[in-house]
């Protein structure tokens, strides 16, 4: 087969294209600088912090400059819990995340690029796993399953899959009947070539935002089933964190610092990945590029914002 | 009408889906899940009733399609066995008990969530950059970003333990019976407001952003430059002419978002020992009550299909077009 350049040079052009509009834009560039301080700190926490599971003071005491955010019920430190919690909690995101994407890419792309009685029965399975409840299914999941991380990440991706295959499915319908597509099916492509190299790149936007969605999803989520105690509690997660919290009645006993450091922890980073998603969106929708841009003007020309979405025409296109 | 039998014919195949995965997960896991299921009855039952339980769950020697058959027949007859934690009581009856909690509190909490971020994405999208539109989504994804039943301990812990103002366990006071009168029903009421008010901090920043979003669509549509050309008042082209149209997307997302805000406030039950399917949810897991379990997830699989049906006609009735089809 040959290869014309323009082919070639497509997706080479727009891939950076959209990377470095994204680091570009403000928000995308503090979320992920958060996500990859806290990804280095938990990395890092052997060599930062002491042993998390070791029993080094008096249990329960508040935070000090010794122990800075307090000890647990057992005596352990809190911020070295904090820490090492991040590893776990993050390492099976960013796998759920993967996985996630890799499903529902692959489930999406098929049922729109195949149509007919294909894109019926995944559209149904789609849906079905989309209107499923997530909890009580991943609680039974897990429950039949060893605990662990990895029965965790398992669960989270048949519990998590579907959104993203549905976003993927709308999108390569939308692409379906393009010419390129048509050109490529015409040029005698296989269907596997058309599906990952004619039409995947065109979505490369919305796949990293389905791998954000799916590891903030798996994060959360993952944190609730082991505070059910449905994780390993041996391992030191974020969801193990509070579980044990919540064991040692850290209501009861108004010891706070239990709770709240990784509570944080969670929040930072799931709002940090949120803030690059509202940035991806901000550069790939037209609607939102040219309300950032009419804001921009408007704010130079110090005119307050009206009611009306602005309509941008440039003269020089 | 035949928006709603073809959406009807979906829960029905989304309830068969559910139905036989949880026919199956039981007989897929690795080891002999079935002997650790019925492990946990030793003792509590002789031989007999240990067999005829065996049967219920249709774990037999029977081939699996067999197997099948029992299972389907007896979960239709309302039998899904014997909970291990509230032996002898059925399944059935330990969660028909306790699912009116669970669809008052996530119930209304969904419906206070989604009439308030509503209203909020109102405001924010016609006042575009103003205070509301600049500050409210930020802080709300923010706290949309703790875990549920993290925002419940610190809602407890601030106003239950510290202020006292709210009661910190039950879904009514040991003081009142339960009936018909005018100091159970204030009861229920306040013992409510703690574990609401998390699921509706937790939800609402989610409604808000969406409304906000399809509002500001629906704005830049010419039917509204029209309304204003006409010289309408702001309040009727806000809420008659953009809102309403801007509604129907987002009903939509209700039916999508139920599950994962009943996830939550599952959550948010146990924290709070609120009597409803979380709390139950909690006990199963803790006494490998897999009866329990496997009822529970059927249970609120089938409430959320419903509650989507629900959102499916309101759907209709909001939506003119849907009537034609």
């Amino acid at each position: 087969m040959v290869e014309t350049a323009d082919e070639q040079r497509a997706p080479a052009r727009r891939a950076p294209g959209f990377l470095s509009q994204l680091l570009r834009n403000r928000k995308a560039s503090i979320g992920l600088a958060v996500v990859a301080l806290i990804t280095l700190l938990a990395i890092l926490s052997p060599w930062i912090v002491r042993d998390p599971g070791a029993f080094l003071s008096i249990p329960l005491q508040p935070p000090s400059s010794e122990f800075w955010f307090g000890t647990t019920g057992q005596g352990q430190d809190v911020f070295a819990q904090t820490l090492y919690g991040a590893r776990t909690s993050l390492w099976v995101g960013f796998l759920v995340g993967t996985v996630v994407v890799i499903i529902g890419t692959s489930v999406g792309v098929a049922a729109g690029y195949f149509g007919g009685a294909v894109d019926d029965v995944l559209t149904t399975l789609i849906n079905v796993f989309l209107i499923m409840p997530g909890l009580p299914l991943a609680v039974v999941l897990a429950a039949y399953l060893p605990a662990g991380p990895l029965t965790l990440a398992f669960v989270l991706v048949v519990t998590g899959w579907s959104w993203h295959a549905r976003v993927i499915r709308a999108q390569t319908l939308a692409l379906r009947h393009k010419d390129f597509v048509n050109a490529a099916i015409v040029g005698g492509e296989s269907h596997a070539r058309i599906m990952f190299v004619e039409i995947l790149p065109n979505m490369t936007s919305l796949i990293v935002s389905g791998f954000i969605g799916a590891t903030v999803y798996a994060i959360g989520a993952q944190v609730g089933l082991e505070f059910l105690g449905l994780g390993d509690v041996s391992v030191v997660t974020w969801g193990t964190n509070l579980y044990w919290a919540a064991n040692n009645q850290a209501l009861l006993t108004e010891s706070w610092w239990t709770i709240v450091p990784t509570g944080f922890g969670i929040a930072i980073v799931g709002f940090a990945l949120v803030m690059i998603n509202f940035a991806i969106d901000e550069v790939t929708n037209p609607r939102l590029k040219a309300e950032g841009a009419w804001n921009a003007k408007l704010e130079a020309a110090r005119v307050k914002p009206g009611f009306s979405t602005p309509v941008l025409r440039k003269a020089d296109g | 009408m035949r928006y709603i039998l073809r959406r009807l014919g979906f829960y029905l195949i989304a309830a068969w889906v559910s139905l036989t995965l949880n026919f199956f997960i039981p007989r897929l896991m690795p080891g002999d899940p079935a002997s650790a299921m019925f492990a946990r009855f030793k003792g509590m039952l002789n031989p007999e009733a240990m067999a005829a339980m065996r049967e219920a769950f249709g774990f037999t020697d029977e081939p699996v399609y067999l197997q099948y058959w029992t299972y389907l027949s007896h979960l239709f007859q309302g039998d899904l066995g014997t909970s291990v934690v509230r032996f002898p009581e059925p399944v059935t009856e330990v969660i028909a008990e306790s699912l009116w909690w669970t669809l008052l509190l996530a119930g209304s909490a969904v419906v206070i969530a989604f009439t308030l971020g509503t209203l909020l994405g109102i405001v924010a999208s016609w006042q575009r950059g103003g205070w509301l539109d600049s500050i409210a989504p930020p802080a709300l994804v923010f706290l949309g970003a703790f875990p549920y039943f993290w925002l419940a301990m610190l809602l407890l812990y601030g106003f239950g333990f510290v202020l006292g103002w709210f009661p910190l366990r039950s879904a009514y006071g040991d003081d009142v019976t339960p009936g018909f009168t005018l100091e159970f029903v204030g009861s229920v009421l306040t013992h409510m407001v703690l574990p609401g008010l998390t699921i509706v901090l937790a939800s609402l920043g989610g409604w808000m952003l969406s409304m906000r979003n399809t509002m500001i669509g629906v704005l830049a549509e010419d039917y509204i430059t029209m309304a204003q050309a006409k010289g309408l008042p702001q309040k009727r082209i806000m809420l008659h002419y953009a809102a309403r149209n801007a509604l129907l997307p987002n009903v939509t997302g209700v039916g999508m978002a139920l599950g994962f805000v009943l996830s939550g406030s599952l959550l948010t039950e146990i924290v709070f020992s609120y009597p409803g399917q979380g709390y139950l949810l909690l006990q199963a897991v803790q006494n490998q009550d897999y009866p329990l379990m496997q009822g529970l997830f059927l249970a609120i699989t089938f409430a959320v299909l419903a509650a989507n049906w629900v959102v499916d006609i309101t759907y209709v009735w909001l939506d003119p077009r849907t009537r034609v089809r």
